[in-house]
């Protein structure tokens, strides 16, 4: 018979003020099993848990119930405790009566007689409980990066400092994601390159980086410390490994089509690479395109490669490897501004993004670096920006702030300026975030130094009048209406989500929100973990950053993946879902509500029948004790360590038992 | 044979005659009889609104009501203000049940919740559909250059009209498509004209309906095609003095788009009243279409 001790905490007055701690105190010792219970100022502390300690032995208790808090803020601390005292860690619950009572009513009557019923299910729960074995899963000690922007290169680095391998699976032919199309970074106007190229060319470098550019994941299985990826490399058609990327190939190809890095506003060939500093400078074919491939002409590249780089024949190729961690890096897309009647839906050429602006700003983009009009080529003086285009814009866009579109349409603002002083800037705004460190000292530099028009307002209207953009807006601060005869509009439009967002993450198995950004644990106490152990987030993806912050978060899920890996043996809580094959009938309907993937089918032979039968078999590392299984489970078959059947209905019974006769 | 219940409202039983005949016209004509509401009031407008809310639902409500007693699904508001204020009223009351007591309260009735209301458009465009209309058409439009013009409260706001585009709405170029003229694209379909201002600030309609007018002719018009009585009386009426400020001949007839249909479906200019026109169609439309 288990001898239970009964602990009530004051939490100072948080729980004393409403909660009658003496009396509940009092009342608990009246419960079935217990043998000790007492009141304390603070249970969590140390003299607290002393206590806990000292009357284990004094009174040979065997199971503890702390009335406190929330478990998802002490149980830890508690169930260490208990081992401390020399019992299993799992002969301990908690009974919450500050989040579940004192700090949600306020009649302290009621509010008593709720703690007493709330300890007395913990006490009934308690004396039922079984003593749970934590067990170890060994750990592969590489980590896959997926998504090769500037938070996957800095996310390699940083776990390659370490010491451990890494892998890079990055879709497009080069790593460098969105900051390699930049001219210059706000807010100190450091040339994107020049920081960049040096940690590109670090992450090529590096023994323990590995990089698969024009690859994807396309399967993920396993579990923390034992992922199991499957990667497709697409074919590129070349070589990498006989390629020296001498350009050779791209000079001579016929065939000439808008270019994506460019965003359309220059060209490129069949073969290529995405932009000169490429890493790895290797070129891919569009297969699409290619007179080769599509009509079996041509075959130029093949011809005058130097090194016989070129292998029409190549096929796409799917590996499998191990990765102990994953860090999900995969940064992010923009809005699409085409909805907005008002900005003409994307039918006129000179409307154009912020990515557009930045690749004419770049000397080796497409513009040569001159700010030009896309409909005619010929400069732009007059430039119109407007913020907030698809942000903040619950009814057509995104409902929340995008972050850094005020700070680089000030960084553009300024950079038109200096290619071109005569320019005139007008930025509409609504209002300016510039909360970073020197970001609002720029912004007004922007304007003092450098002459940018703020408007405070929206623009209504955008239409052509005479080869010309007319638009139309309002400036609120002196209350008039403000029509500007632009060369160019700029829209400063929202980061959103990779279209391919959900998809990735169901692959991982992580959450996301209702604007498809991978959700973080815990928006303050763990916001580059995932619910799923051994799945990190950085950069953009989970939500608009800029380059600090991006880099910010690589280095810290770099570090919470290392730490893992700097382990050669990982726990897993033991309070997960158990099959008795005995009564498992195989229907999997388990299968089927497991958020988790958590359950496989395992084939057994029946001990009576002597034949082979299926049964659902239960990954321990994968499960997290949701319990959606155990509801679903027809023959009740599946059980929950920690909250077993016989624990809950004990916990009903306790207090049904004594209240029959008074309902 | 479709039939609804037809609001006219006070314009067209006055200044928009021509809109009245024309639309009656086309109707029988597309087999949709009409049936006025017998005792309708005047919708509120914009007086209502600046006056009372309660008065500004509550007379579009009236109305609605008896529409609904005539025993018919459909109402069918040809004015684009009475459109938007009667779509307004049951939307409102529709989601406010406070409101919706007082409302009843005010005018001793149960308030009307099914009935649909419709703009003639709609109409046309939803239930008889462009591809009859092209069938039946007598006349094709040889190329008319056509601005539509559907001003501030046809399209608008979204969430209570629920038809067409609110930025660039397509209904009244896709009917001049499908009657063989050309629908020019131009950015000020949706501009304001200045509405009721005409008679207390008539400068801001000088100014507002201009731009509408320059816009159109920069376009390449020939005509523009509205659906509001109170888009075309500024447009056409006050285009002689907009003419004299700007120094600027535009000579664009304003011609509904029940007219331009008649037209195509064979009815004379006469009939369909398009004499009470200030600027005179009749020179283009002979030489486009050859009517009389
Ligand atoms: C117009 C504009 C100007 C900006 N200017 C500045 C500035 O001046 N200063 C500043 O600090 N910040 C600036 N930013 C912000 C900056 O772009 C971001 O902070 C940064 O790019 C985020 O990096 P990332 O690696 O998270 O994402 P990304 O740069 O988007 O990189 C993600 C990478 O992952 C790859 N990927 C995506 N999905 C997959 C997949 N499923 N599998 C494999 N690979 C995948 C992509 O191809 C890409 O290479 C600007 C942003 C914009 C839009
Ligand atoms: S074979 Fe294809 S990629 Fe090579 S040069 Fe010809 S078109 Fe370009
Ligand atoms: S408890 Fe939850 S996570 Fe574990 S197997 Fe069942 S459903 Fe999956």
């Amino acid at each position: 018979m288990a001898r239970i001790g009964v602990f009530v905490c004051h939490c100072g007055t948080n729980i004393s003020a409403t909660v009658d701690v003496k009396k509940v105190a009092e009342i608990a010792k009246g419960f079935p099993g217990v043998k000790f219970t007492t009141d304390y100022r603070y249970m969590c502390s140390e003299p607290g848990q002393d206590l806990i300690q000292k009357m284990v032995k004094e009174h040979n208790l065997t199971r503890i119930v702390v009335a406190a808090c929330s478990p998802s803020l002490h149980e830890k601390t508690f169930r260490t405790c208990t081992q401390n005292a020399g019992l299993n860690p799992y002969f301990f619950e908690m009974a919450n009566i500050r989040e579940q009572c004192s700090w949600v009513h306020d009649d302290r009557e009621e509010a008593t007689l709720k703690a007493i019923d709330i300890v007395k299910l913990a006490a009934a729960k308690v004396g039922k409980n079984n003593p749970l074995q934590t067990t170890f899963i060994p750990v592969e000690k590489r980590v896959l990066i997926i998504g090769g922007g500037i938070s996957g290169i800095q996310a390699a680095i940083d776990v390659a400092f370490n010491g451990f391998e890494t892998v890079i699976v990055e879709r497009e032919p080069s790593i460098g994601g969105r900051m390699a199309m930049f001219d210059k970074t706000f807010p100190t106007l450091d040339c994107a390159a020049c920081i960049l190229t040096p940690k590109m060319v670090e992450v090529n470098q590096s023994d323990l980086i590995k990089l698969y550019t024009y690859s994807e994941v396309e399967e993920v299985s396993g579990y923390v410390g034992n992922f199991k990826v499957k990667i497709r490399r697409k074919a590129r058609l070349v070589d990498e490994n006989k390629c020296n990327g001498c350009g050779t190939c791209w000079q001579r190809c016929p065939v000439r089509l808008p270019s994506e890095f460019d965003m359309n506003l220059g060209k490129r060939k069949a073969i290529y690479v995405p932009f000169p500093q490429a890493v790895p400078n290797v070129p891919v074919i569009d297969q699409e395109h290619c007179l080769y491939i599509n009509k079996k002409k041509c075959g130029i590249c093949k011809k005058v490669c130097p090194f016989e780089a070129i292998d029409y024949e190549q096929k796409d190729e799917v590996i499998e490897e191990k990765f102990g961690a994953i860090i999900v890096a995969t940064g992010f897309t923009m809005f699409d501004h085409s909805i907005y009647g008002e900005y003409g839906y994307g039918k006129y050429k000179n409307v154009t993004t912020g990515l557009h602006f930045e690749r004419m700003l770049n000397s080796s983009g497409p513009t040569g670096g001159k700010i030009v009009r896309p409909s005619d080529g010929k400069e732009a003086k007059k430039v119109v920006f407007i913020q907030c285009v698809g942000s903040r814009d619950e009814a057509r866009g995104m409902p929340y702030c995008s972050r850094l579109c005020c700070m680089y349409t000030a960084k553009q603002a300024l950079l038109l300026k200096e290619h071109n002083p005569e320019a005139e800037a007008y930025v509409f705004y609504i209002d300016i975030r510039a909360a970073g460190k020197n970001y609002e000292e720029f912004v007004e530099r922007v304007q003092d130094e450098y002459g940018a028009t703020y408007l405070r307002g929206r623009v209504s209207k955008i239409f052509q009048r005479n080869g010309r953009l007319m638009v139309r807006g309002c400036d609120t601060l002196s209350g008039t209406q403000i029509e500007i005869d632009a060369d160019l509009v700029v829209l400063a439009t929202a980061l959103i989500a990779r279209p391919d967002a959900i998809k990735l993450a169901q692959m991982l198995h992580i959450p996301y929100d209702q604007n498809r950004l991978f959700t973080e644990a815990h928006p303050k106490l763990a916001p580059v973990e995932t619910v799923t152990t051994g799945v990190f987030l950085t950069g953009a993806c989970q939500s608009p950053k800029d380059i600090p912050d991006t880099v910010a978060t690589a280095s810290a899920a770099s570090v919470k993946a290392c730490g893992l890996l700097s382990h050669e043996k990982l726990p897993i809580d033991p309070q997960i879902a158990r099959v008795d094959v005995e009564i498992c009938s195989g229907c999997l309907a388990c299968q089927e509500v497991c958020p988790f993937g958590a359950i496989e089918k395992e084939e057994i032979v029946d001990r009576v029948t002597q034949q082979k039968r299926w049964v659902a078999k239960i990954a321990p590392s994968l499960c997290n004790g949701c319990g959606a299984c155990n509801t679903a489970c027809r023959p009740g078959a599946i059980d929950l360590d920690g909250f077993t059947e016989e624990q809950i209905f004990g916990q009903i019974e306790s207090l049904t038992a004594d209240k029959g006769d008074e309902r | 044979m479709m039939k609804v219940a037809y609001y006219p409202g006070c314009s067209l039983h006055s200044t928009a005659r021509e809109y009245d005949i024309s639309f009656q016209l086309v109707c029988r004509k597309l087999g949709i009889e009409l049936q006025e509401i017998p005792h309708w009031v005047c919708c509120g407008s914009s007086p209502a609104h600046v006056t009372s809310h309660l008065l500004s639902i509550a007379l579009p409500c009236k109305n609605l009501i008896l529409a609904e007693e005539m025993g018919l699904d459909t109402v069918v508001a040809p004015c684009a203000a009475c459109f938007n204020r009667l779509k307004i009223a049951k939307q409102e009351v529709a989601e406010d049940s406070k409101l919706k007591k007082e409302v009843e309260e005010v005018l001793g009735k149960p308030s009307a919740g099914k009935i649909e209301v419709k703009h003639p458009l709609q109409v046309i465009i939803e239930d008889v559909g462009l591809k009859k209309v092209e069938e039946m058409a007598r006349r094709k439009l040889q190329g008319l250059r056509v601005a539509s013009y559907y001003g501030c409260l046809l399209v608008r706001p979204p969430s209570v009209i629920n038809f067409d585009d609110p930025e660039d709405p397509q209904s009244m170029d896709n009917l001049v498509s499908a009657l063989g003229g050309e629908a020019l694209p131009w950015a000020f379909k949706t501009e304001c004209c200045g509405a009721s201002f005409s008679l207390s600030e008539t400068d801001i309609v000088f100014e507002l309906s201009g731009e509408i007018l320059n816009e159109a002719l920069e376009a390449g018009a020939e005509c523009i095609l509205v659906a509001c009585p109170l888009c075309q009386s500024n447009l056409d009426l006050r285009q002689k003095g907009i003419e004299k400020r700007r120094g600027k001949k535009f000579n664009l007839p304003i011609l509904y788009f029940t007219e331009l249909l008649g037209l195509a479906l064979g009815m004379s200019m006469r009939q369909l009243g398009l004499s009470r026109h200030i600027v005179n169609p009749s020179k283009l439309l002979e030489r486009k279409l050859a009517v009389t």
